[in-house]
């Protein structure tokens, strides 16, 4: 099978992503378990510590630079992944399940003419031949898929992989100055919530719904998130009210989430939401109909007032 | 202007899903479909560009019988005419994309909407599979749209925040929720909607290059423990979280 694998690490402001470095670490994996070669590739300008990714087993980089790439452009970036896959022959091709990753790798999969299986949140080696496990219907189903493909594109979910430990190791970067960058898709300006989290990339999420009765009260949730480094989340109720911006519903048509700590406030639990958010590792419910369906996923719960129950945990929190 | 938009018919995000007994597909017992969610977004989309730019707006589906009910919810919002591309197999994304690439080619549309994301088996990447095929532009997971002249501009999500993209037409936009409120059918649109003939065609497909092997539920999740039900439970939740789960 594999004879060899390309990984594509994101930057962002000339940072590394986290998704990416646990992509990195499955393709080192996946490339030991096959006994293949894996390289990476990342496109951008100037990009911090990037021999750093040796430390997650993969020690080769190739950096396509010129200061037009700075920011992601779908046509310029396409480009130049396509003529680097070319070159190198590869056959498994590794993306986080980022808005960029999820955006170049069905590009590169019509450019290459090879198969695609996007945001897999299991991909193992079986019989020498790549398995992936991904959801379908937000997590209410799961499906097991082959590629019948020489080659395949597979993006991984972020915050599912886990990186576990990391070595010493430094990569070998490989800098290629890009003459000409194809800017028929071009992003003009980057607007980012200063230091918001997204609720695909944080490790714990508070989400409030429509118990918490107004948009205002979700103050109290804020603050429980930045106690804990957190992301805030929604449910879709909060959503549509207009209580909450569309980027932090989680749920069937919000985001599919899997957070080490997931804390439900004033959330029923609607069949929908609970596709979204059910695979964190730990969920905590906070609601005052202890019939409420998020008590049936809840690993903790406390089935009370939140007017009352949240502050007390802020207190709580504030204490160490 | 031509415009395409793609329609989907998918399980109400409501539904209970269960494994087929071949388990490897759904069991559509009990099952209602619906248009799919962002599906609604790119419609209002394609039918307010219309009402500004001129032009006619081409309802486009692949699948059974059963799409004809959300083709006709697409028609009775507006669109002005309809082609189901018919097939009762199961098709991967890159099939399904190649049949509705091939149907837009005949069209020749400037512009084509659908929802970013359909709610089944949830990719997300139809959108840029059909923009590479045809070798249109492409913004997909988009917040705003607007057009002047030729140029494009438009927002898309990504992790944190948005990225407003320049580019020209012809391109392929997917709908993000946030884009636009979709309107709802009128009753004279779903009279006239009732007029309106859907063009149907059979189509040729290739081999899938992924196949299911398994569809499965995932491992469900077992209630844990209600601490108490009241703020007194708060510091033995606190150290559980410490403790037991070590997530804080």
């Amino acid at each position: 099978m594999a004879n060899k694998i390309i990984a594509f690490v994101e930057q962002r402001d000339g940072e590394i992503k986290k998704s990416s470095l646990e992509v990195l670490k499955q393709g080192a994996v996946i490339a030991t378990d096959t006994n293949t070669s894996i390289e990476a590739v990342i496109i951008g300008n100037e990009i911090n510590n990037l021999d750093d990714i040796g430390k997650y087993g993969v020690s080769k980089i190739t950096h396509l630079k010129n200061s037009e790439l700075a920011n992601y452009s779908v046509s310029a970036y396409t480009a130049l992944l396509l003529s680097f896959a070319e070159e190198s022959e590869a056959n498994i091709f590794l993306f986080a399940n980022t808005a960029m990753g999820n955006d170049l790798a069905p590009a590169l999969a019509i450019k290459l003419n090879c198969g695609i299986v996007v945001d897999c949140i299991e991909l193992e080696v079986e019989d020498n031949q790549l398995v992936a496990t991904r959801p379908v219907y937000a997590g209410k189903a799961l499906t097991v898929v082959k590629s019948n493909s020489e080659k395949t594109i597979f993006t991984l979910r972020p915050n599912v992989f886990t990186i576990g430990n990391i070595s010493d190791e430094r990569a070998e970067v490989i800098v290629k100055d890009i003459a000409e960058v194809n800017l028929t898709n071009k992003v003009i300006s980057v607007a980012k919530v200063e230091g918001k989290l997204d609720v695909t990339e944080a490790d714990i999420i508070v989400s409030g719904g429509r118990g918490l009765k107004a948009p205002e009260n979700f103050g109290m949730i804020e603050e429980v998130a930045s106690l804990l480094g957190a992301a805030t989340g929604a449910s879709r109720a909060a959503v549509d009210a207009g209580w909450r911006p569309h980027s932090e519903q989680v749920g069937q048509t919000g985001k599919t989430v899997s957070p080490n700590l997931y804390i439900a406030v004033g959330i029923s639990g609607a069949i929908q939401h609970l596709a979204g958010m059910q695979s964190s590792k730990y969920i905590v419910a906070i609601n005052k109909d202890k019939d409420a369906p998020i008590f049936g996923v809840a690993d903790y719960g406390i089935a009370g007032d939140a007017f009352e129950i949240v502050p007390a945990l802020i207190e709580e929190l504030k204490k160490k | 202007m031509k415009i395409v938009v793609c329609v989907n018919h998918v399980p109400d995000t409501a539904t209970k899903i269960n494994i087929a007994s071949d388990k490897k597909s759904i069991d559509n017992t009990g099952v209602t479909f619906v248009i799919n969610p962002y599906d609604e977004f790119a419609i209002e989309e394609a039918l307010k560009t219309k009402e500004i730019f001129g032009g006619e707006v081409v309802a486009l589906s692949l699948g059974t019988e059963a799409n004809k009910e959300t083709i006709k919810k697409t028609l009775a919002m507006g669109a002005d005419s309809a082609v189901l591309l018919r097939t009762d197999l199961e098709l991967d994304s890159l099939v399904v994309a190649r049949a509705l690439a091939n149907e837009i080619k005949n069209i020749e549309p400037e512009l084509v909407f659908m929802g970013k994301q359909s709610v089944d088996y949830d990719s997300s990447i139809m959108g840029q599979l059909v923009a590479n095929i045809l070798d249109y532009n492409i913004v997909s997971t988009a917040t705003s749209f607007n057009l002047d002249g030729n140029k494009i501009i438009a927002e898309r999500e990504i992790e944190g925040g948005k990225e407003t993209i320049e580019t020209s037409l012809p391109a392929v936009i997917t709908a993000q929720k946030g884009l636009n409120e979709p309107r709802y059918a009128s009753l004279k649109g779903i009279m006239v909607a009732k007029r309106k003939v859907i063009e149907e065609k059979e189509i040729k497909v290739a081999e899938n290059t992924v196949t299911i092997v398994e569809m499965k539920k995932p491992i469900a999740k077992e209630a844990g423990k209600i601490i108490g039900d009241d703020a007194s439970a708060v510091p033995e939740l606190v150290r559980l979280l410490k403790e037991e789960a070590k997530v804080i």
